[in-house]
């Protein structure tokens, strides 16, 4: 088997060897229950502290604003389940996009079925959804905004300032949820100057263990538990903490790149995504679906008259590892997010996206791209 | 409790001076498919066979039994051994009777309130009580012994929960109170080989357990088209041909390398024409394995007008290249009942998972319905058939699948 390059980090990353070992350390020493009374339990719950701290330092709030939750999917089931449980005498109402992740698309239509009126915002060609309808939708009973910070499959930043801006200038009540999972260690997110209620983020999107995430829950504002039993996380995540998971996020928050007001976007992973870019432009089989100034780490294409699926399982088998759109939605046929930005179908059969992590190296875009245009040329049919 | 499982099979029966090779092959059969459950001692007397086992491998026994082609009924049993002639049954031996027919019931009925019958056999008309007494005495003894508040026990004698069986043969008495149903047919190999051509789809399995059904012994060929088909939907099929081997057997399947193929007839015959011209490709492949397998015919799960290529023209077209005859058990079938087979054998949750087979990659928008012999033939010369067919096969991956 040839060399492995895997360009899916956004579908999931590889836990690194450090990330690894502190996990293990943590389990081999650090095993008792954070909220025992003896100094095991206090030696625990010390790793909790530190990572809760790094991780507000990152997002510009304080440490105890952060819920451990196990993941993306749970932070943003428990953010809008948790504000529209508890707020629901202010209306009926939410708001999302046409291009959420499916832990929010897929919930938004199930309120919907459960009584709830949905919104759900149009996005342009470039995978930005259309602030200036936002206004027009907003109404007195509109309980939740929710939208994410960068698209998992096109990589597009959405304005999360101006949105929340014109939300509390039309319902100052009204929450706003951003999800930002694809976001984190990516660009840099200030949460407190985004004037954002809510936040998710994942720790498997950059180099931690699945099944560790975090929701952000601005302090003062109330949030109905999804689940109840021993009152950790504030009562609003209960259950023995995660604690070896915790440790190795808090290792992998250490090791990527810092983000911060003079350095935005993470300069390393966008330098690389240039270099791919431009390689990438010079195949005259490929068309970039992703806008100009998207997120540093994710680039979606076109090939013309090939299936992505098919130059999926090519590339696999020289130890390339790519996805046609996102992993959660590869099962079905094309994406819906694609769709909605007016790609047309033959562009969306022929999708595919790369996304990179910080150790992909010059040498791997030169061979992915010698490789891309060696099954360009076996697959293309006349 | 149970001791044995009775074993019928019916249309073995039949077969004329023949019919102990068919028995014989059950027989094989059933050793090969429990072999690694232990040693068992399997007996034969007048059209059944007898599988002698301890209480604790009955029921998977039974399971595994019960999926072989030729047997039509087998039922977890225990005997009465009388060690003389049923003749000479006693009133001490009737006695011993009652109780252990007493101590079945109450060991496998465990579900109150319910209703029970009584069923006798005398297959040996010696044995001195008539089946309508002994069915009542016996009845009588459960119900007496077991009827209480706790458990609400009537004898019902139309539509009993339970039937409870005895049949007495020489010098044995088996009980029992379940029959399971087997496939019935014919055993597997007593009709000879053949290759299923089995691409992931609904209906091929379905197929091939028909085959099995009819005494065939498979083995199977998949087209494998990567990076086209993916290396989910070889998996798939090899999962299908695990199911298949639950009722015949272990399954040789050959899985040539299709991709060239597919390329040269996409870049070099009409767009219409692929898919029949695809499927001659397939046939001619199929042929060349097979013989060199010692196998008879193939076996296809084409259903008359299912799709496009499914048409009399489309079967004439395939039969075209074919030297081996090319079964087709499902030509009548209408797709809901192979999908109602497909789910009780065991292999529509793996069809349906949604990975693309050769089949679905390269669909034409019109394929042609009713492709003329001629034209195809013509459309074909575009392509180098031997070489084509000698690259596909060098690459071939061969599995032993149980």
């Amino acid at each position: 088997m040839p060399k492995e390059i895997y360009l899916d980090n956004a579908a999931t990353s590889k836990v690194s060897a450090s990330v690894i070992e502190a996990l293990s350390k943590a389990m081999q020493n650090n095993y008792a229950n954070p909220s025992s009374l003896h100094s095991k339990g206090l030696a625990a719950e010390k790793i909790l502290k530190k990572c809760r701290a790094n991780l507000a330092e990152r997002l510009k709030i304080k440490a105890e604003e952060i819920i451990f939750t196990s993941g993306g999917t749970e932070s943003n089931n428990l953010a809008l389940r948790g504000i529209i449980n508890q707020h629901s005498q202010r209306g009926k109402h939410l708001i999302t996009s046409q291009i959420e992740h499916s832990s929010v698309y897929e919930l938004m239509l199930q309120l919907e079925d459960e009584g709830w009126e949905v919104d759900y915002l149009e996005v342009n060609k470039k995978g930005i959804v259309k602030i200036n309808d936002l206004k027009n939708l907003i109404r007195e009973d509109t309980v939740l905004v929710s939208i994410m910070h960068v698209n998992n499959e096109l990589g597009s930043i959405q304005p999360i300032k101006k949105i929340s801006e014109i939300i509390k200038q039309n319902n100052p009540l009204t929450f706003f949820h951003v999800d930002g999972v694809q976001a984190f260690g990516k660009i840099f997110a200030d949460l407190t100057e985004l004037k954002v209620d809510l936040y998710s983020i994942s720790g498997h999107k950059f180099h931690a263990p699945k099944g560790i995430g975090a929701l952000f829950l601005k302090k003062g504002i109330a949030l109905k538990p999804l689940f109840y039993g021993g009152g950790q996380e504030r009562a609003l995540r209960p259950g023995t903490e995660n604690t070896a998971a915790i440790a190795g996020l808090n290792r992998a928050l250490a090791e990527i790149t810092a983000l911060n007001k003079d350095n935005p976007f993470n300069a390393k992973l966008n330098k690389k995504k240039n270099y791919f870019l431009k390689k990438l432009k010079t195949i005259k089989e490929i068309k970039i679906n992703s806008p100009k100034n998207s997120a540093p780490h994710i680039i979606n294409f076109s090939l013309k008259n090939i299936k992505g699926e098919t130059m999926v399982h090519a590339l696999a088998e020289e130890g390339i590892y790519l996805s046609t759109s996102s992993a959660c939605t590869s099962k079905n046929k094309y994406s819906r997010v694609l769709k909605a930005c007016g790609f047309s179908e033959q562009r969306n059969q022929g999708a595919l996206r790369i996304s990179l992590s910080e150790q992909i190296k010059q040498s791997d875009i030169d061979k992915v791209i010698s490789k891309i245009k060696e099954k360009i040329d076996f697959l293309k049919i006349i | 409790m149970y001791n044995l499982i009775i074993i019928r099979y019916g249309e073995i029966n039949l077969k004329g001076d023949n019919k102990h090779d068919f028995i014989g092959q059950l027989i094989k059969n059933i050793d090969h498919a429990i072999a690694d459950l232990g040693d068992f001692e399997i007996t034969t007397v007048y059209g059944r066979i007898f599988l002698h086992a301890e209480s604790s491998v009955i029921e998977e026994l039974l399971r595994r039994i019960v999926k072989l082609p030729g047997i039509v009924s087998a039922s977890p049993a225990v005997d009465f051994k009388l060690n003389k002639a049923v003749s000479d049954f006693s009133d001490e031996d009737y006695k011993k009777l009652k109780e252990k027919a007493l101590k079945l019931f109450k060991t496998e009925v465990k579900n109150y309130p319910c209703s029970f019958k009584v069923e006798t056999n005398r297959a040996d008309k010696s044995f001195p009580i008539k089946s309508p007494k002994l069915n009542a005495e016996i009845g009588s003894a459960i119900l007496t012994n077991i009827e209480s508040e706790e458990k609400a026990l009537q004898v019902d004698v139309h539509n009993p929960d339970h039937l409870f069986e005895i049949e007495i043969t020489r010098g044995k008495i088996y009980l029992f109170l379940r029959r399971e149903s087997g496939p019935g047919g014919l055993p597997v190999k007593s009709s000879g080989q053949a290759l299923l051509m089995l691409s992931g789809g609904i209906d091929s399995p379905v197929a091939g357990w028909y085959a099995l059904k009819r005494g065939l012994k498979i083995g199977a060929v998949y087209f494998h088209s990567p990076p086209y088909t993916s290396e989910r939907a070889k998996e798939k099929v090899k999962e299908l041909a695990k199911v298949l081997s639950q009722y015949g057997g272990e399954i040789k399947v050959q899985i040539p390398y299709f991709t060239e193929i597919q390329q040269q007839i996409v870049k070099k015959c009409p767009e219409k024409y692929t898919i029949t011209i695809m499927r001659r490709m397939m046939v001619r492949i199929a042929n060349h394995l097979a013989e060199n397998n010692g196998q008879k015919a193939l076996i296809t799960g084409e259903s008359l007008g299912q799709v496009a290529s499914q048409t009399l023209e489309g079967i004439q077209a395939t039969d075209d290249v074919s030297t081996l005859p090319i079964l087709r058990p499902l030509i009548t079938a209408d797709k809901n009942e192979i999908i109602k087979l497909a789910k009780k054998i065991g292999s529509y949750e793996i069809s349906i998972r949604p990975y693309e087979d050769c089949c679905t990659v390269f669909i034409p928008e019109e394929p042609v319905t009713k492709p003329i012999l001629k034209i195809v033939r013509a459309k074909e010369e575009a392509l180098k058939i031997e070489s084509l067919i000698e690259n596909s096969l060098e690459k071939m991956e061969i599995l032993n699948l149980k």
